[in-house]
C-alpha cells in the first residue's frame, strides 16, 4: 500500500507520519507538496499535523485552499481514504469534508501531553485493526482542538456513529478530567458519512514504537493496510 | 473605498478567550462589564464604483474565507464614498 503525506508550508509531523508508514510499517509512502496536482497513486492520503500556513486566520483556513486538496477531495469522493491529523484534521473541517470547527482549547492553553481516547466503531479504514471499545495511549499537542458543532449536528455525528474516538480516562470511562480542551461529547476524532475521511486530535503516527512512549498509535495505521487489503483502489 | 469586517463567534458558541478577558477585566474593578465577546477585524481597501459594490465583495471574502459560518458570523460596514477618512 502506499501512502501520500501532504506537506503543507508549515507541516511539521509530515516525516512521523512519513516514518510510520514507510519505516515501522513497511509500505510505500510518499511527501506530496501542497502545490501539487497528484497524490502521486497512493491508495490513502495522510493530512499531517503541524501549522499549516502559520494557522494565520485560523487554522486549516488558509490550507484548505492548497491546490492539493481539489485532489484530495477527489480522492475522498471516490471513496480513497483520508486521515487529517490534528492540524490535519482542522484542514479537512475548515475544507468542509467533516463537519463542525475547532474552538481555542476551553482552558486557553496548549495542551502537550499523552491522553486517552476509545475506539469507538471498528467500521472505518483507520479503525478496523482496533479492538470494540480499545483505549489508546496517545499524544495530543494542540491549542486549538476544542471540537464544535451545532447540537443537531452532534446528535446526527452520534446516530450515524460517526465519533470514532472519544477522550477517556486510563480506564476508558468520559470523564471531565479527561477531556484536555472542552470538546463537546469528549469527541477526539470523527468520520465522514461514507466513514472513509477521517479526523483525529491525538498524534497516532508519534505512538508507533515502544521508545515513544507509546506503540498504540501504529493500529491506526495498520487498520488501513487492513482496510486497502480488502478494497479495489 | 474602505470597508470594515468585524467577525465574532455566534452568540451561541461559547467564547473561552472573550470570559477571561471578562475576568480580567472584573479583577482590574470594572465589574460593570458584564460580558466581553472577543473577535476579529478587518480593513479591507476594495477599488469598487459604488458602496453597494465595496459591500458585495467584502461579503464575498468573509463568506469564503475570513469567517467561519460553522461558528463564527461578521458585520460589514462601508465608509460612505467622498467622506472624510
Amino acid at each position: 500500500m502506499k501512502f501520500a503525506v501532504v506537506v503543507f508550508p508549515g507541516s511539521n509531523c509530515d516525516h512521523d507520519a512519513y516514518h510510520a508508514a514507510k519505516h515501522v510499517l513497511g509500505q510505500d509512502a510518499e511527501f506530496v507538496w501542497h502545490k501539487d496536482t497528484s497524490l502521486a497513486g497512493a491508495d490513502a492520503v495522510v493530512l499531517p499535523g503541524g501549522f499549516a500556513h502559520g494557522d494565520y486566520l485560523r487554522t486549516g483556513a488558509i490550507a484548505r485552499f492548497s491546490p492539493v486538496m481539489q485532489e484530495v477531495r477527489r480522492f475522498a469522493a471516490a471513496g480513497g481514504p483520508v486521515i487529517g491529523i490534528c492540524n490535519g484534521f482542522q484542514v479537512l473541517l475548515e475544507a468542509g469534508l467533516l463537519p463542525g470547527a475547532m474552538l481555542r482549547n476551553a482552558s486557553l492553553q496548549f495542551r502537550c501531553e499523552h491522553v486517552h481516547v476509545r475506539v469507538e466503531h471498528l467500521d472505518t479504514p483507520f479503525t478496523a485493526a482496533c479492538r470494540a471499545g480499545q483505549v489508546l495511549k496517545l499524544p495530543i499537542a494542540h491549542g486549538e482542538g476544542n471540537y464544535y458543532a451545532e447540537p443537531q449536528v452532534v446528535e446526527a455525528l452520534e446516530r450515524n456513529r460517526q465519533v470514532l474516538f472519544r477522550y477517556v480516562s486510563p480506564a476508558g470511562q468520559v470523564t471531565a478530567d479527561a477531556n484536555p480542551n472542552g470538546s463537546v461529547n469528549a469527541i477526539a476524532g470523527l468520520c465522514n458519512q461514507a466513514r472513509n475521511v477521517v479526523g483525529l486530535m491525538p498524534h497516532p503516527e508519534r505512538a508507533c514504537e515502544s521508545v515513544l512512549g507509546s506503540a498504540d498509535g501504529l493500529v491506526i495505521f495498520e487498520s488501513v493496510v487492513k482496510a486497502g487489503s480488502s478494497l479495489s483502489l | 473605498m474602505r470597508v470594515r469586517v468585524f467577525v465574532t463567534l455566534k452568540p451561541s458558541v461559547f467564547d473561552p478567550q472573550g470570559t477571561t478577558v471578562a475576568e480580567a477585566l472584573h479583577t482590574l474593578g470594572y465589574g460593570s462589564v458584564e460580558s466581553v465577546r472577543q473577535g476579529k477585524y478587518f480593513e479591507l481597501d476594495v477599488n469598487a464604483s459604488s458602496a453597494d459594490q465595496a459591500r458585495q465583495v467584502a461579503a464575498g471574502a468573509a463568506d469564503q474565507l475570513l469567517a467561519n459560518p460553522v461558528i463564527e458570523s461578521y458585520r460589514i460596514e462601508v465608509d460612505a464614498p467622498g467622506a472624510a477618512s
